[in-house]
């Protein structure tokens, strides 16, 4: 019967998860018994209002103190409803906790502002999930800095990161697609620039992401991947927007401008100075952000690889 | 006090200059003070909303940084709660009211009720000048480790909280003092108005709870300050535990938000369908019902934390029950009015409105308490959307109301119907095309706390931002009205809605004294008959 007035499709995002069905007939179920409590409230208001306007000044109204039977059902009658739903809603989240043996596994580290995703093989993206459609995947978070919380809407799962602490978080999805992913637990400058995509993609083409071969990548392809992993892509953009840092584009070989009036041209050793002490100098017009020092978070090879990225980026 | 009554004396003139005020142990006086100081903050944390709203009119930045939004963002929350809502009704009108309608002649402990005054005004003090000291951006809620780790003034503006929390704890103290020994003779507890007994349910929460959130911001300082590691997981510490103790105060505070607005509406509704109010000790009872549950859902806050399973199914269980002596308030409401002879006076479409919204509030409540459904929901706009409806649908039409109800009374002014008519109608009419755009906002995923947003929200964003303008209206409306009562002056009568509550049997503006001689209580304070 409940079908006949689903119509929460109408207005959540795309049901993308084994969950969102359910999660989504509750929902509606619980719009509707607000609907019709509202109604019954707010429409008896309304009636008494028209009915028993004030004629004079000298009005005689009713003594009515109380009356226990009424007062009886609606403290029963909702009670019984809030129960109802409250039960509904444990048993739905218990599927969300139950985690399935057969899963595949991914480690995913927030930070400060981006996420790191580790496959069991080592493989590593950043904001960016992929997920094989149909197979259960088991999300083991945690957190470099404050609490992020990671949120795919499309999916109905949402669970914090924590630091110090590992959460677990499971979903499936059946559904081929990009799917948008949230940060959902205030966490300071970019938290709203904190946006990642779940790519759910055929097994083979998950297989061929896995296994994508460092060896036969060029030195930007693995300086873009650094990008990304290290969380560069969280405050540097590559088309030019400005984020909480300078962009990427153009960059290279330009004049920079710094805060204290003096110029640099951008180049190798620039480039290196920047990554490991950002402090140095400030680029004009970015000088109260404070960019954190990835000194002893990224290795000489990797800012090879992050240099001939930018200097792809014309 | 033995003050020969003289003609035309009230408390107003019964004294003069500004050290007269400053240093009044009157409670009439002192809830003037506090009408002045919230209305002051209210205009400030108003301000900081249409800011918000503007800058979310687009996608993409509009007019202030990130990092500045973020400021603006924690000072309307912060505000808003510890310097507006928690204050508003119980030191405001509260303070002005609960003596008169048991017939008291003060607050049991006056000095103690001016101290509290200049707790609030001296917290306010500190936690603003946070402002010259770097601001400050961790949201109102403080959540460790970001208020650690950020560079903003935390310490100086959880001070400040600190100080506003001894305002609260002493309001919450006296009144309880009050309730139990300063009745009139015949004012049994169960002859109190309503109001009287939502103040003091919520004077319960102010005294237990408020400790608890004193205590939780120095630990905060302390772990900023000395490093000690009560939140910081690196140190051995727990950041989750934070948000324990932080809900363990800010969810019974809620209540203390909405509890006196509650029993506002309680007179409203009594008063203009001049009808013996419906299930008189299932309302008064149902305000210390709330208030004893409010101390066990905390964890209602928490479902995506981490916290087990069990201890999310007790607590979004518990939370149900709130649901209960909600709806039993607001069902005898609206069978008080069954036969009744309403007026829709200003102060009554308030309390309309007020049930309008606090029912959407209620519902969407009973939704977020949910677990699965709160997986979803939690920190997106619809949780923004539904302690909006409770907040200012619910406690700020009540203080609207509240305040056209008693104006006369307390000014001895009557004030122009018509505008404020017209401000009920911009501020309800504004209040849901804001606020009712975002559930939907909310239900599609976009996180609160955002400065930027994904372009599919856009629109549903700008329809939130044109209704801000309209709710800033009516506020103006309002205030004009009550500076325009001021100028006409026109005599208030001693009872102009022909309310049984002892307020009304005094004159207007009343005497220093309140009553010239304490009265005799032989009945209810619903007598209509
Ligand atoms: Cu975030
Ligand atoms: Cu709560």
């Amino acid at each position: 019967m409940l079908h006949m007035f689903a119509f929460a499709q109408s207005y959540m995002p795309i049901q993308g998860s084994t969950f969102a069905k359910g999660v989504d007939s509750l929902f509606d179920f619980t719009i509707w018994a607000s609907i019709i409590s509202f109604v019954i409230l707010i429409g008896g208001l309304v009636i008494f209002v028209v009915k028993y306007q004030r004629r004079s000044d000298n009005d005689k109204t009713a003594y009515i103190t109380h009356n226990v039977f009424l007062e009886f059902l609606w403290s029963f009658i909702p009670l019984c409803i809030f129960m109802g739903i409250f039960v509904w809603g444990y048993v739905l989240y218990k599927d969300m906790r139950q985690f399935p043996d057969n899963a595949i596994e991914v480690n995913v580290m927030g930070y400060q502002w981006g996420w790191t995703m580790t496959y069991s093989n080592g493989k590593q993206s950043g904001n960016e999930l992929v997920v094989p459609v149909g197979k259960p995947v088991v999300l083991t978070m945690t957190s470099k800095d404050v609490i992020h919380s990671f949120y795919v809407p499309s999916f109905r799962i949402k669970q914090d990161a924590v630091p110090g602490k590992r959460s677990k978080l499971w979903f499936q999805s059946d559904r081929l697609g990009d799917y948008e992913m949230f940060c959902t637990e205030y966490c300071g400058t970019a938290h709203s620039k904190m946006i990642g995509k779940v790519r759910v993609v055929t097994q083979a083409e998950f297989n061929e992401f896995l296994a994508k071969d460092k060896s036969k990548m060029t030195l930007a392809e693995l300086g873009q991947e650094a990008f990304n992993v290290k969380g560069c892509v969280a405050c540097h953009s590559v088309d030019g927007t400005v984020k909480v840092g300078p962009s990427f584009k153009g960059l290279w070989g330009s004049t920079v401008n710094h805060s204290d009036g003096t110029t640099a041209v951008f180049d190798e050793n620039y480039a290196r100075t920047s990554i490991l002490n950002p402090q140095e100098k400030f680029v004009a017009g970015f000088a109260n952000v404070i960019m954190p020092t990835y000194q002893g978070q990224v290795s000489e090879e990797e800012i090879t690889h992050l240099i001939e990225y930018i200097k792809s980026l014309k | 006090m033995g003050h020969a009554h003289v003609e035309g004396s009230n408390y107003l003139n019964h004294e003069k200059g500004l050290w007269s005020w400053l240093t009044t142990l009157d409670h009439k006086r002192i809830g003037i003070l506090y009408f002045i100081s919230v209305m002051f903050f209210f205009l400030i944390g108003g301000l900081f909303a249409l800011l918000i709203r503007l800058e979310l009119m687009e996608p993409g930045q509009q007019y202030i940084s990130a990092d500045f939004y973020n400021q603006v963002m924690t000072l309307h929350g912060s505000i808003m709660v510890f310097m507006v809502i928690i204050p508003g009704i119980p030191a405001f009108l509260g303070n002005f009211f609960l003596p008169i309608m048991i017939g008291a002649k003060d607050v049991a402990f006056p000095k103690l009720n001016l101290l509290s005054w200049y707790c609030l005004i001296c917290g306010a003090g500190i936690a603003v000048s946070a402002l010259f000291a770097g601001g400050i951006d961790t949201g109102w809620t403080f959540y460790t480790p970001y208020s650690i780790k950020t560079s903003t003034a935390v310490i100086v503006f959880v001070l400040g909280a600190f100080v506003m929390g001894f305002s609260s704890i002493l309001t919450g103290l006296n009144f309880i003092a009050t309730t139990h020994k300063l009745r009139a003779p015949g004012m049994t507890m169960n002859r109190m108005p309503l109001f009287v007994w939502a103040l003091y349910s919520t004077a319960i929460i102010q005294v237990l709870a408020t400790p608890v959130l004193a205590i939780t911001l120095l630990l905060l300082v302390a772990e900023r300050a000395l490093g000690i590691g009560f939140f910081d997981a690196s140190l051995g510490g727990d950041p989750v535990l934070f948000q324990h103790f932080f809900w363990f105060y800010s969810h019974p505070a809620v209540y203390i938000m909405i509890l006196p607005a509650l029993g506002v509406i309680s007179e409203l509704i009594a008063a203009f369908s001049r009808k013996t109010i419906f299930g008189y000790t299932a309302i008064a009872y149902s305000s210390v019902a709330i208030a004893a549950v409010s101390f066990f859902v905390w964890g209602h806050h928490m479902f995506v934390s981490g916290q087990s399973e069990l201890a999310g199914a007790i607590f979004s269980g518990i939370t149900m029950l709130v649901g209960v002596p909600t709806a039993i308030k607001l069902f005898n409401w609206v069978a008080t009015m069954y036969k009744g002879s309403i007026r829709l006076d200003s102060p009554m479409l308030y309390a309309i409105g007020f049930m309008f919204l606090f029912t959407i509030g209620g519902v969407t409540g009973v939704m977020l308490a949910t677990m699965a459904i709160d997986v979803h929901l939690h920190d997106t706009y619809f949780v923004v959307a539904h302690f909006h409806y409770v907040m200012v649908g619910g406690t700020l039409m009540a203080i609207m109301g509240g305040i056209y109800y008693w104006f006369p009374k307390m000014f001895g002014y009557m004030y122009s119907e018509t505008l404020a008519r017209l401000s009920w109608v911009f501020i309800f009419m504004g209040f849901n095309i804001t606020f009712f755009p975002q559930f939907i906002l909310g239900t599609q995923g976009m996180p609160r706390r955002y400065h930027d947003y994904i372009p599919e929200y856009a629109w549903l964003n700008k329809v939130s931002t044109f209704g801000s303008w309209f709710i800033f209206a009516g506020f103006v409306i309002g205030l004009i009205s009550i500076i325009l009562a001021f100028r006409k002056k026109e005599k208030a009568p001693m009872n102009p809605w022909g309310a049984k509550t002892l307020e009304w049997t005094i004159q207007s503006p009343p005497i220093h004294d309140n009553f010239e001689k304490i009265p005799t209580v032989n009945g209810g304070p619903y007598e209509y008959r």
